[in-house]
């Protein structure tokens, strides 16, 4: 008990060494996303491409949001879909109905005044649904919807998961009940055609706030808007991470018991951390409305879901920057492979997570840092 | 059987009466009374499946007492959760070393410091440099001060042992509950805890529970003796090693 203190100096300077190193090269990626983002991606690809840019972004927000939750968190959610498709659909409804509400753009409004219900969304009219439902109504105004994509995802995934982690459902176990969200979510949409648009969705958006979407400008405008928020995201994660909290996760994941023994109310750190990733979730679900024109099932359930722990789990759980690039990756393969062996491509994403999980458990961020670190070893060899 | 406890109940830091719990029938404790003084070392010793350990998480509020009370300073623990027990100042040590092993030492010293340990204290307040100070010399007690950078994971069991002990100390607790803190430890390793226990026990109680009888010895003032739940017998040491229960339920064996 009564060693000296006297060389603790040195491995400390080292490390702080180390973590300045450590840093720098976390802040050069952060610049080399932030440089690709807004300068290289938008200026040399063309609309189309341009497009598809986008969309992969929008993925991107609930692998980040991943990363937190299930790399640092250690909870694993088979249900992001759930909270991409809140955002994706409260959007939905929102340019729906603007687009129901200008009857120059619509191409449903001859059909919509034969029926005598002008302002209704298309397929509520080939529905035979007479009247808005009543939770349309809100989505009417812009200042309703965009704080509700902000606010009610991340709220109900707080409530949700803290009940389940307050009676110490974890693990595992908290994962299929994430899973039976995404399955309910989905089959909800799909049975209640009339007010959903049903395994359809809701697409044939003509205008946000009066902007033509199927102009280039608009296309532009909406992916910088994409990009900026995207990079915003990284560095909310980023600061959860390096602040006191992001520890205090690590701790709840590593030892639970350890941390409520130490005081802390893990329950609610991870609910907190879940909503976080619910709200990029969502924030992300929304973007690619506007972008793709489309909200269906299919990013909602299960297998959209699961799609996007791939690409967390493709970049490197531990990695927000990661999870960008996961995002990226794994949807370009998509196309990709879509394009060119349609009866196979399902096999070939299934092989790149198989391949990831069994050979790469840290992702791409691995392979960088096992580079490092071979680096930093070498260096402390030389000394 | 309990002769020594309720003698002074006004020194008492920690009075558990009629304490019992089943676990499908089984009672694991029944009907344990129990007390610890003020700034007291008290070590708990008996067989495998005596209740020991099972006592050790009632307190903590790891387990939910069927029936009985814990006061505590005042608190009926029974009825509060885990994180309110701790912030109550009731400070726990599991049997195998639970460390945050992918976080430094400094970094597991710091998150145990009982400052800001609501979600928006932890993302917004940073620590003061009394922390810092606080965290070297804990480290410095736990002879860990030149580890301060290295991962937790790494550490050998001993220094995992200290290091948990060392997350205890930041919270300052008032009761201590240690289980086995010297399993797997050197004999070196053995002395320097005695000596570690004896320094920390200094205006806090703490409470025990060991198997090697040389280590007891070391650190003992009152054993309790723990049987099938129940307890057998308190005193000091050499007149547990006196007493024949003792001797035939656990000792002599």
């Amino acid at each position: 008990m009564r060693k000296k203190a006297t060389t603790a100096g040195v491995p400390q300077a080292k490390a702080n060494l180390r973590n300045r190193v450590v840093n720098q090269l976390e802040r050069f990626g952060m610049l080399i996303l932030i440089f690709l983002l807004l300068l290289v991606v938008p200026l040399s690809l063309d609309t189309f491409r341009l497009g598809l840019a986008a969309k992969y972004l929008c993925f991107a927000f609930p692998a980040v949001g991943i990363v937190l939750f299930w790399g640092y968190g250690g909870i694993l959610s088979l249900g992001q879909g759930v909270f991409f498709g809140m955002g994706s659909y409260m959007m939905a409804m929102f340019l729906k109905l603007e687009s129901a509400a200008n009857p120059d753009s619509s191409s449903g409004t001859a059909l919509a005044a034969f029926f005598g219900s002008a302002g209704l969304p298309d397929f509520m009219v080939w529905n035979s649904i007479e009247q808005l439902p009543w939770f349309w109504e809100p989505f009417h105004h812009v200042w309703i919807t965009i704080p509700a994509i902000i606010i009610l995802p991340p709220l109900i995934a707080f409530v949700l998961s803290y009940m389940n982690f307050r009676n110490r459902v974890s693990g595992v176990y908290f994962t299929i009940v994430t899973l039976a969200f995404a399955a309910i979510m989905a089959i909800v949409i799909i049975g209640q055609q009339g007010y959903t648009g049903g395994i359809n969705g809701i697409t044939d958006f003509k205008t946000f706030l009066g902007l033509d979407l199927d102009t280039s400008q608009a296309k532009y405008v909406m992916y910088y808007i994409t990009a900026v928020l995207l990079v915003l995201a990284v560095f909310a994660g980023r600061f959860i991470l390096k602040s006191r909290l992001g520890k205090v996760l690590v701790a709840i994941r590593d030892q639970e018991d350890r941390a409520r023994f130490s005081g802390y109310d893990a329950a609610m750190f991870k609910a907190f951390i879940f909503a976080v990733g619910a709200l990029f979730a969502s924030v992300g679900g929304a973007m690619f409305t506007i972008q793709v024109g489309l909200a269906s099932p299919s990013l909602v359930g299960i297998v959209p879901s699961i799609e996007m722990v791939i690409y967390a789990a493709v970049g490197g759980r531990l990695s927000l920057i990661g999870a960008v690039y996961g995002a990226i990756m794994v949807n370009g393969a998509k196309t990709f492979f879509s394009e060119n062996f349609v009866e196979y491509w399902t096999f070939f994403i299934g092989g790149m997570y198989v391949f990831v999980v069994m050979f790469l458990p840290l992702g791409l961020a691995g392979i960088l840092d096992r580079i490092r670190g071979a680096a930093k070893h070498n260096g402390r060899t030389d000394e | 059987m309990q002769q020594n406890t309720m003698v002074e109940p006004m020194n008492d830091i920690l009075t558990v009466s009629d304490l019992t719990v089943s676990f499908d029938g089984f009672k694991a404790v029944d009907g344990l009374t129990f007390s610890v003084e003020q700034d007291e070392l008290r070590v708990v010793i008996g067989p495998n499946g005596a209740g020991k350990t099972t006592l050790l998480d009632m307190i903590c509020g790891k387990t939910r007492p069927s029936h009985g009370s814990i006061r505590f300073k005042g608190l009926e623990l029974s009825q509060m959760v885990d994180y309110q027990i701790t912030r109550a100042g009731v400070g726990r040590k599991f049997q195998t070393p639970s460390i945050y092993q992918d976080l430094t030492v400094f970094e597991n010293l710091e998150i145990s410091s009982p400052v800001n340990r609501s979600v928006l204290g932890a993302l917004f307040i940073k620590h003061r440099p009394e922390v810092t100070e606080k965290i070297e010399s804990v480290a410095g007690q736990i002879s860990l001060q030149n580890e301060l950078t290295t991962k937790a994971g790494i550490l050998s069991h001993g220094q995992k042992q200290w290091l948990e002990i060392g997350l205890l100390l930041m919270q300052d607790p008032d009761l201590m509950l240690l289980d086995e803190p010297v399993a797997g430890m050197s004999a070196r390793e053995r002395e320097l805890t005695a000596e570690l226990l004896k320094n920390i026990s200094g205006g806090r109680s703490l409470v025990v529970i060991e198997h090697d009888m040389a280590f007891v010895k070391m650190i003992a003032k009152t054993v309790s003796v723990l049987h099938q739940g129940k307890l057998l017998a308190e005193g000091s040491m050499s007149a547990m090693q006196s007493d024949e229960r003792v001797i035939e339920v656990y000792l002599g064996g």
